[in-house]
């Protein structure tokens, strides 16, 4: 019996070690990234101190991320007596398991050329998982499952801010997931397929990048990812100002750790997916073609392409964090049921029927109007679909009482007042109710 | 205040127009808005690297200092006015016959205990004769708590050592003003530190 692992099986442990290995320390970067970004934007240095270990050396606090990972690592775990203990200590795993086994159907690049190692098919692509012809329904289904991780701390907290967290997380992801499988739908609709990297190569192949082909859905998968990410205006599970940190207000040291890495992670997953579904993965007009006979410059550039993009959108992340306001939670829900719900219908109703016609198009007008058509279409329905929404969208839920006079007239109210204090017992309910 | 107060003005929140409603044009602003500041000139300085510029030392609160008259002899006359003043009580003198004839007292000791001192500027407020001011030194440090007692010694070599960079303040004032100053002098907190 052969007990050694087989080639693709090494592939996938190295893939698997490259990718965590990558993940953690982006992670541990981005949070260097965000304070920088934080501080910039408030007209402040940021932290530039901690540079390399016992020396003297800066490097712009490049340094950061070891010292904040190391600190948060020897801090007291410090476990409350009134906690749900197996739940309590299952939630980070969860989080953390879910958030990292996502990246298993991600493609973090193209393929590798031809290594020629026997027993293992060429090319070698940058996914974990490759050929998961689901690799969409993965993606989803797992995020999904981080959210039991927030869901279970806020509850085995057993404490009122850690509850109204997770509360408010599962409101707010069950509103934003059907927003975000309206928007994905017109891709996987135009592209034919669930595989992540075919719809990359879709988008390389026309060159028409699926942000410009469905703006909309653009639009609504964007605005639905930083709810699904948790970021801001849509950090309501968090809120620190109302909720002192929402569902992980009780988590302390690594525990506490485990569920910021997450955090980060789902922000990196929803750029991962604005950038592949939409933004044309590791293709660049001009310095990436679409073919699949590739060099190891080319496999190179195209990994830092969707690398750099990536980024890209991540700090678009954070410069919005530092932009806007959060939502209260009923323009939160207005905004996902009134307006991103009906804006992702509209674009899937507009993409499907634009891909139903297409072969008719092109007979009509040719291939290159027929393109054009093709995309001015999806833009007329975005323009019409956003004017139709602002105007008769309600910004909010009016929850002012109606009133039959002057809230203001303060007379009326003593008046009123001095009338059921002198006779209580001769007031009827009724009566109660009626002069209100 | 009552609401019906007619000083009152109520006003109506102004229902959103289009560009409001569509969000977008807003939603460009806030992101110019955040992008602009994120290359601006930064306000915070590489503190001690560089040193904070004061803007008017005249009017800033910092490290005590007493003055010395023109003979230099200490220009306090131990009127106590300081120390009644004083909200946090962190200034002790004890006050004993002058040797010289212009007045019937001086302090023996004077003693400020800058970790008491809250730097509200009582104490300069209530001089008579101008003699004790606070200076723009603000990088105040020490390694004990007896340290941070400054004694009368200390603070007069506080006004020996300010005295070219921020002279009297009566002095400077009587001269035309604030324009004539400099920025703080250079490092001044090991200087004071290190003097016992």
């Amino acid at each position: 019996m052969n007990l050694l692992p087989s080639a693709a099986t090494l592939a996938a442990l190295v893939k698997i070690g490259l990718l965590v290995g990558g993940l953690m320390t982006a992670a541990a970067y981005l949070v260097l990234l965000e304070r920088w970004i934080a501080a910039w934007v408030q007209d402040r240095r940021g932290p530039n101190r901690v540079g390399i270990p016992l020396t003297k050396v800066r490097l712009f606090g490049l340094g950061q991320p070891l010292a904040d990972g190391l600190k948060i690592i020897l801090k007291e775990d410090f476990t409350p007596s009134h906690v749900d203990r197996v739940l309590y200590n299952a939630a980070p795993l969860v989080i953390l398991a879910a958030s990292l086994a996502i990246f298993a159907a991600i493609p973090f690049g193209d393929v590798l050329p031809p290594l020629g190692i026997p027993g293992l098919p060429d090319p070698v692509p940058f996914l974990v998982a490759p050929g998961l012809d689901v690799g969409v329904l993965w993606v989803f289904a797992l995020s999904s499952i981080a959210v039991y991780g927030v869901l279970l701390g806020g509850w085995a907290s057993n404490n009122k801010y850690g509850f109204l967290g997770g509360l408010r997380s599962s409101a707010q992801l069950v509103a934003y997931e059907i927003p975000l499988g309206l928007g994905l739908l017109g891709v996987v609709l135009a592209a034919g397929s669930l595989r992540l990297d075919t719809i990359m190569n879709a988008q390389a192949e026309s060159g028409v990048w699926y942000a410009f082909a469905q703006p909309l859905g653009f639009i609504v998968f964007m605005v639905a990812s930083f709810a699904e990410a948790a970021r801001l205006p849509f950090d309501l599970p968090e809120a620190e100002q109302e909720l002192v940190g929402g569902y992980h207000t009780e988590y302390s040291g690594i525990k506490l750790l485990l569920f910021l890495v997450a955090e980060f992670l789902h922000m990196i997953t929803a750029a991962f997916l604005i950038v592949i579904l939409f933004l044309g993965g590791w293709h660049l007009w001009g310095v990436t073609g679409a073919s699949r006979e590739i060099g190891w410059i080319q496999a190179l550039l195209r990994f830092g392409i969707l690398s750099g993009k990536i980024l890209g959108v991540i700090v678009f992340f954070m410069l919005v964090r530092w932009s806007w306001p959060r939502f209260r939670f009923d323009q939160l829900m207005n905004l996902a049921w009134k307006v991103m719900l009906p804006l992702g219908l509209v674009n899937l109703v507009t993409v499907a029927a634009v891909e139903e016609f297409r072969p008719q198009l092109v007979a009509a007008l040719g291939p290159g109007l027929a393109t054009a058509v093709a995309i001015a279409l999806p833009w007329i329905a975005c323009l019409a679909g956003w004017v139709v929404a602002g105007v008769f969208t309600p910004s909010g839920t009016d929850n002012t009482p109606i009133l039959t006079h002057d809230p203001l007239d303060i007379e009326r109210e003593l008046a009123e007042h001095e009338r059921l204090e002198r006779a209580p017992h001769d007031v009827s309910p009724s009566e109660l109710a009626g002069s209100r | 205040m009552k609401p019906t107060d007619p000083a009152i003005t109520w006003l109506e929140e102004k229902p959103l127009g289009l560009t409001e409603r569509l969000y977008l044009p807003l939603f460009l602003q806030g992101l110019s808005t955040t992008a602009r500041h994120m290359v601006s000139r930064k306000v915070t300085v590489n503190y001690p690297e560089v040193r904070p510029t004061v803007g008017n030392p005249l009017i800033y609160r910092g490290v005590h200092r007493l003055n010395r008259d023109d003979a230099g002899r200490v220009k306090c006359v131990a009127c106590f006015l300081c120390a009644t003043a004083c909200p946090a009580h962190c200034i002790d003198i004890v006050a004993t016959e002058s040797p010289w004839p212009d007045r019937e007292k001086y302090p023996e000791s004077f003693s400020i205990d800058e970790l008491r001192c809250i730097f509200c500027g009582m104490c300069e407020e209530a001089c008579p004769v101008d003699a004790i001011e606070l200076t723009s030194l603000l990088d105040l440090t020490g390694k004990s708590r007896e340290e941070m007692i400054f004694d009368k010694e200390k603070l007069l070599s506080v006004y020996d050592m300010t005295k070219d960079a921020e002279p009297m303040k009566s002095k400077t004032l009587a001269a035309g003003g604030m324009a004539t100053f400099g920025s703080a002098p250079g490092s001044p907190a090991a200087a004071v530190g290190g003097h016992h």
